[in-house]
C-alpha cells in the first residue's frame, strides 16, 4: 500500500521580537539595519525611542525568519560596539503594544455606526473632519488588525502604525540572566560603559 | 598641543612605531605634527591601498596592530580594499583618515567622502571625532577594539578643524588587553566524550589558532590526532610533523579533503568554515560530529551544524582538551591516512608549480612567505612547508590581487632581520607594482619578489578552461606585460630572470644572494592548472585529484578573430 503524500505545508514565516539597547550615537540605526539588510533578513517593524538612561536608546525590532535567523542576528548584533544589551523576547513573557492612526471616510448615514465600533475598541477620536474621522488605537497586533478590518468597509483613507514596542513582564530583577544576551548588571549611562564586549559575552547556548 | 599632536602622542603611548600612509589636504595638520614625533616612523607608500596592505603585512607577521593613514575623499576610499581585506582575515588594523572641516562635512565639499558610511560594513567599528577632547580617548578605544576578541579593522575619521583645535587633556595609556573568556568545562567535557569515542578523528585549525600553535600542536600529539591546517592556519601546526595532512578545501590536499569526508569527529579550532574550505556545505564532513572551538559566537553554527560549541580562547581550549589525553589507538584510520598522503603529487615538470616549489624549497623556517592571489597562491599554499605560525601572509578571505607585494614590504619592515619573500603573479603584481618605490625609498633590503609569469590571469583562465568552454575572455596579458626586469631596474631594484628549469636554480641563488631587495621573474608556460581541485558547488569528496586529460585549447588568434566577427 502506498502512502498518500501530502504536499509540504508552507509555514508562514515566523516573527521574532527583539529589544536592543544601543548607545545614542550617530549612525547607530544604520549599523543595526545594515546588519539585518546585508544578510537578507527582513525587518517587519522597527521602533526607536529614548530610555530612562541618558545616552541609551531602545529599539524594538520585529524580524521575520526562523530561530536560526534570529540567533545569527543576535550574535552579529552582539559584536557591534554600540549595542549595550539585546533582549530576545521569545525567551520570556512580555507585553507589547502598537499604536495606529486610522482615518476613516464617513457619511451622515454611517457616522454613528463608525463611532460605535471605535468605542467598542476603546479607540479615541483624535481628529474630526467633515468627511473623515481619525482614530487612535493602542493594543497588540491582533486588536489593531481587527480594528482596521472593521473599518475597512467604510473606506480607510490613511493609516499609520508605529511598529511594535515591547517590555519584558515583571521587574527587571525578576528576569533570569539567560534572557539577556549581553551584560546582566544594571545599565549605566553610555559614556561610562567601558567594559570590553568580551567580558559581557556569555557561553552561547547549543543550537542543535 | 593640538589634536594632531595629541593623535601622535596617543599612538606613541600605545607603542606604535610605524605608520604607513600618504598625505593630502585634509590631513596636513597631522603630517605637520608628525615632525615633532620622531619616535614614530611614517612610511610613505605610493598608493593608499599599498599603505593599508603594508600595515596588514606588519600585523600578520607580528600579531600586533598595523596602522595606516590617508587624507579625506580619494585617499580614504583608496584604503577601502585594505579594510575589507583586514575585516575578512581578522587583522588588527587602525586606519586614520583626515576629513574636511566639521562645518563642511555633509556639504559635498572638495575631497569629501562619507568614509565612515562607506566603511560601515567592512570595519569592526568606526568613529568620526567631533570634539578634540574626545580624540585621544577614541584612538585608544579604537586600538583596543581592533586588537581585542576577534581582531579587525577600526577607522577613525578626524575633521581638519579637530586636528588643529587645542587639546587640554591627558594622553591615555593603553587599555589592558581584555581577558579572553575560557570555554566552559561543561562544553569541554562534552567534547572530550566525543574525542575519546572517536574512531576517525581529525583536527582542523584556522587563522584563529595561530597564536595557540604550541597548544594545538601539543593537543594533537597528546591524542595522536591528525591535523589539517586551513589556508589561514598554515603554520599553526608544523608541516614536518607526520600528523600533518595539509590544507583542506578547493585546492586542498587529497589527504585533508578525504579525511574530512570520512572523519567521525572533526575538531575545528579558530576557523569559520569559509565556503572555499567546505565545498558544498551539506557534503562537508557528512559523517562527523563537529566540535567547534571559536571565540566569535556568531561563527558557531553559522555555516556548519555544530554538535559541541566550545566558545572561548583557542589557547585555553586546546589546553583544556588535553585533560586525560592519551594516544588514541586507531591503526586502520592511520593506515588510511597514510595511503591518502601518498597520493600527494609533487610537480615534476617545468611549469608554475615546479617554479613555486623550487622557490619555497629554498626558504628556512624563519623566512616570511607572502603571496598575492591566484594560482601561484594556491601552489605556494600547497607546496610551502611552515614550521612556525605567522610566517605565511596572504589574502585569504577577500582574495585581494595586489595584496602580496605591499604586505611583504610591511612584514619585511616589521622584521628587518628575516627574509620577506613574496610570490606574485604577473597580473596581481601590476596592481601595486608602484610600491617598488617604497622599497627603494626606505632602503628595505630583505624583501624578495618572485613573479611567476605565465602571461595570463591564471586562475581565471583555469576556470574558463574548465567551466566556460575554454573561451579565454580578457585573461591574456602576454602582449602587454612590461619587461619586469626593466621595470624593477627603473626603480633601482635589481632583477633576475629564469625561463627554464635549467636556468632556475642559478637565478634563485643570485636573487637570494643579492644584498638588496630584488626581483626574480620566472617565465613559465602559459597553461598550467592547479590540482587537486574541488569544483565550485561540489563536495570535498568529489574532488578532482589530478588534472583531467587536456584537450588542445583554441588558438588565441582564432579566439580573438571570432570575437571580432561576432
Amino acid at each position: 500500500m502506498t502512502q498518500a503524500t501530502t504536499p509540504p505545508q508552507r509555514e508562514p514565516n515566523p516573527e521574532q521580537l527583539l529589544s536592543i539597547l544601543v548607545r545614542d550615537e550617530p549612525r547607530v540605526l544604520t549599523r543595526i539595519t545594515a546588519l539585518f539588510g546585508r544578510r537578507g533578513y527582513n525587518i517587519k517593524s522597527l521602533s526607536v525611542g529614548s530610555t530612562e538612561h541618558p545616552g541609551v536608546s531602545r529599539m524594538t525590532i520585529v524580524v521575520s525568519g526562523d530561530r536560526g535567523v534570529v540567533e545569527q542576528a543576535i550574535r552579529q548584533l552582539e559584536k557591534l560596539h554600540d549595542v549595550v544589551r539585546i533582549i530576545d523576547h521569545s525567551l520570556e513573557k512580555y507585553v507589547d503594544r502598537e499604536l495606529v492612526l486610522v482615518k476613516v471616510a464617513i457619511t451622515p448615514e454611517n457616522r454613528v455606526e463608525v463611532r460605535q465600533i471605535a468605542e467598542d475598541f476603546r479607540s479615541r477620536i483624535v481628529d474630526v473632519g467633515r468627511h473623515a474621522l481619525t482614530f487612535e488605537v493602542t493594543g497588540d497586533e491582533g486588536k489593531l488588525t481587527a480594528f482596521i478590518e472593521q473599518m475597512r468597509p467604510f473606506g480607510i483613507l490613511e493609516t499609520m502604525r508605529t511598529g511594535r514596542i515591547a517590555l519584558t513582564r515583571g521587574s527587571n530583577a525578576d528576569i533570569p540572566g539567560h534572557v539577556y544576551h549581553g551584560e546582566t548588571q544594571a545599565l549605566k549611562p553610555a559614556v561610562q560603559i567601558e567594559q570590553p564586549r568580551e567580558e559581557r559575552a556569555r557561553e552561547v547556548p547549543n543550537l542543535f | 598641543m593640538n589634536g594632531a599632536k595629541a593623535l601622535w602622542a596617543t599612538l606613541a603611548s600605545h607603542g606604535i612605531s610605524t605608520v604607513f600612509g600618504y598625505p593630502g589636504g585634509a590631513i596636513m595638520p597631522v603630517y605637520d605634527a608628525l615632525t615633532y614625533y620622531p619616535e614614530v616612523r611614517h612610511v610613505l607608500a605610493r598608493h593608499e591601498q599599498g599603505a593599508a596592505h603594508a600595515a596588514e603585512g606588519w600585523a600578520k607577521a607580528t600579531g600586533e596592530i598595523g596602522v595606516c593613514m590617508a587624507t579625506s575623499g580619494p585617499g580614504a576610499t583608496n584604503l577601502v580594499t585594505g579594510l575589507a581585506d583586514a575585516m575578512l582575515d581578522s587583522v588588527p588594523l587602525l586606519a586614520i583618515t583626515g576629513n574636511v572641516a566639521s562645518h563642511l562635512m555633509g556639504t559635498d565639499a572638495f575631497q569629501e567622502a562619507d568614509i565612515t558610511g562607506i566603511t560601515l560594513p567592512i570595519t569592526k567599528h568606526n568613529y568620526v571625532v567631533r570634539d578634540v577632547q574626545d580624540l585621544p580617548r577614541i584612538v585608544a578605544e579604537a586600538i583596543r577594539i581592533a586588537r581585542s576578541g576577534r581582531p579587525g579593522p577600526v577607522l577613525v575619521d578626524i575633521p581638519k578643524d579637530i586636528q588643529l583645535a587645542p587639546y587640554h587633556g591627558e594622553i591615555p595609556a593603553p587599555h589592558a588587553r581584555p581577558e579572553i573568556p575560557a570555554p566552559s568545562q561543561d562544553a569541554v567535557d562534552r567534547a572530550l566524550e566525543l574525542i575519546r569515542a572517536a574512531q576517525r578523528p581529525v583536527i582542523m585549525v584556522g587563522g584563529g589558532s595561530l597564536d595557540a600553535a604550541a597548544e594545538v600542536t601539543a593537543l594533537a600529539r597528546a591524542w595522536d590526532i591528525p591535523v589539517i591546517t586551513t589556508l589561514m592556519g598554515l603554520g599553526a601546526f608544523p608541516s614536518s610533523d607526520p600528523l600533518w595532512l595539509g590544507m583542506p578545501g578547493m585546492h586542498g590536499s587529497v589527504a585533508a579533503n578525504r579525511a574530512i569526508s570520512e572523519a567521525d569527529v572533526l575538531i575545528g579550532i579558530g576557523l569559520r568554515f569559509d565556503d572555499r574550505v567546505t565545498g558544498r556545505v551539506n557534503g562537508f564532513a557528512p559523517k562527523a560530529s563537529i566540535i567547534h572551538v571559536e571565540l566569535d559566537a556568531a561563527e558557531i553554527g553559522k555555516i556548519i551544524r555544530t554538535h559541541v560549541p566550545v566558545r572561548g580562547d583557542a589557547k585555553v581550549a586546546a589546553q583544556m582538551l588535553m585533560q586525560g589525553a592519551q594516544p588514541l589507538d586507531r591503526p586502520e584510520w592511520k593506515a588510511q591516512l597514510e595511503e591518502w598522503k601518498s597520493r600527494t603529487q609533487m610537480p615534476e615538470h617545468w611549469g608554475a608549480g615546479y617554479a613555486v616549489k623550487a622557490v619555497v624549497d629554498r626558504l628556512g623556517p624563519d623566512d616570511i612567505l607572502s603571496s598575492d592571489v591566484g594560482q601561484h597562491q594556491m601552489l605556494a599554499a600547497q607546496l610551502a612547508r611552515f614550521e612556525k605560525p605567522r610566517r605565511w601572509i596572504n589574502s585569504g578571505g577577500l582574495g585581494t590581487m595586489g595584496f602580496g607585494f605591499p604586505a611583504a614590504i610591511g612584514a619585511g619592515m616589521a622584521e628587518p632581520g628575516v627574509r620577506s619573500v613574496v610570490i606574485a603573479g604577473d597580473g596581481g603584481f601590476q596592481m601595486t607594482a608602484q610600491e617598488l618605490a617604497t622599497l627603494k625609498m626606505y632602503d628595505v633590503r630583505n624583501v624578495k619578489i618572485c613573479i611567476i609569469n605565465n602571461s595570463f590571469l591564471g586562475m581565471v583562465r583555469q576556470w574558463q578552461e574548465m567551466f566556460h568552454g575554454k573561451r579565454y575572455s580578457e585573461v591574456w596579458l602576454g602582449d602587454s606585460n612590461p619587461d619586469f626586469i626593466k621595470l624593477a631596474d627603473a626603480y633601482g631594484v635589481p632583477g633576475y630572470r629564469a625561463s627554464s628549469a635549467e636556468e632556475l636554480p642559478a637565478a634563485i641563488d643570485a636573487w637570494l644572494a643579492d644584498p638588496n631587495s630584488a626581483l626574480l621573474e620566472v617565465v613559465v608556460p602559459h597553461e598550467h592548472a592547479v590540482f587537486p581541485m574541488v569544483p565550485a558547488g561540489a563536495a570535498l569528496y568529489e574532488m578532482l585529484e589530478t588534472e583531467p586529460a587536456r584537450t588542445p585549447g583554441p588558438d588565441m588568434a582564432e579566439v580573438a578573430e571570432e570575437a571580432r566577427n561576432a
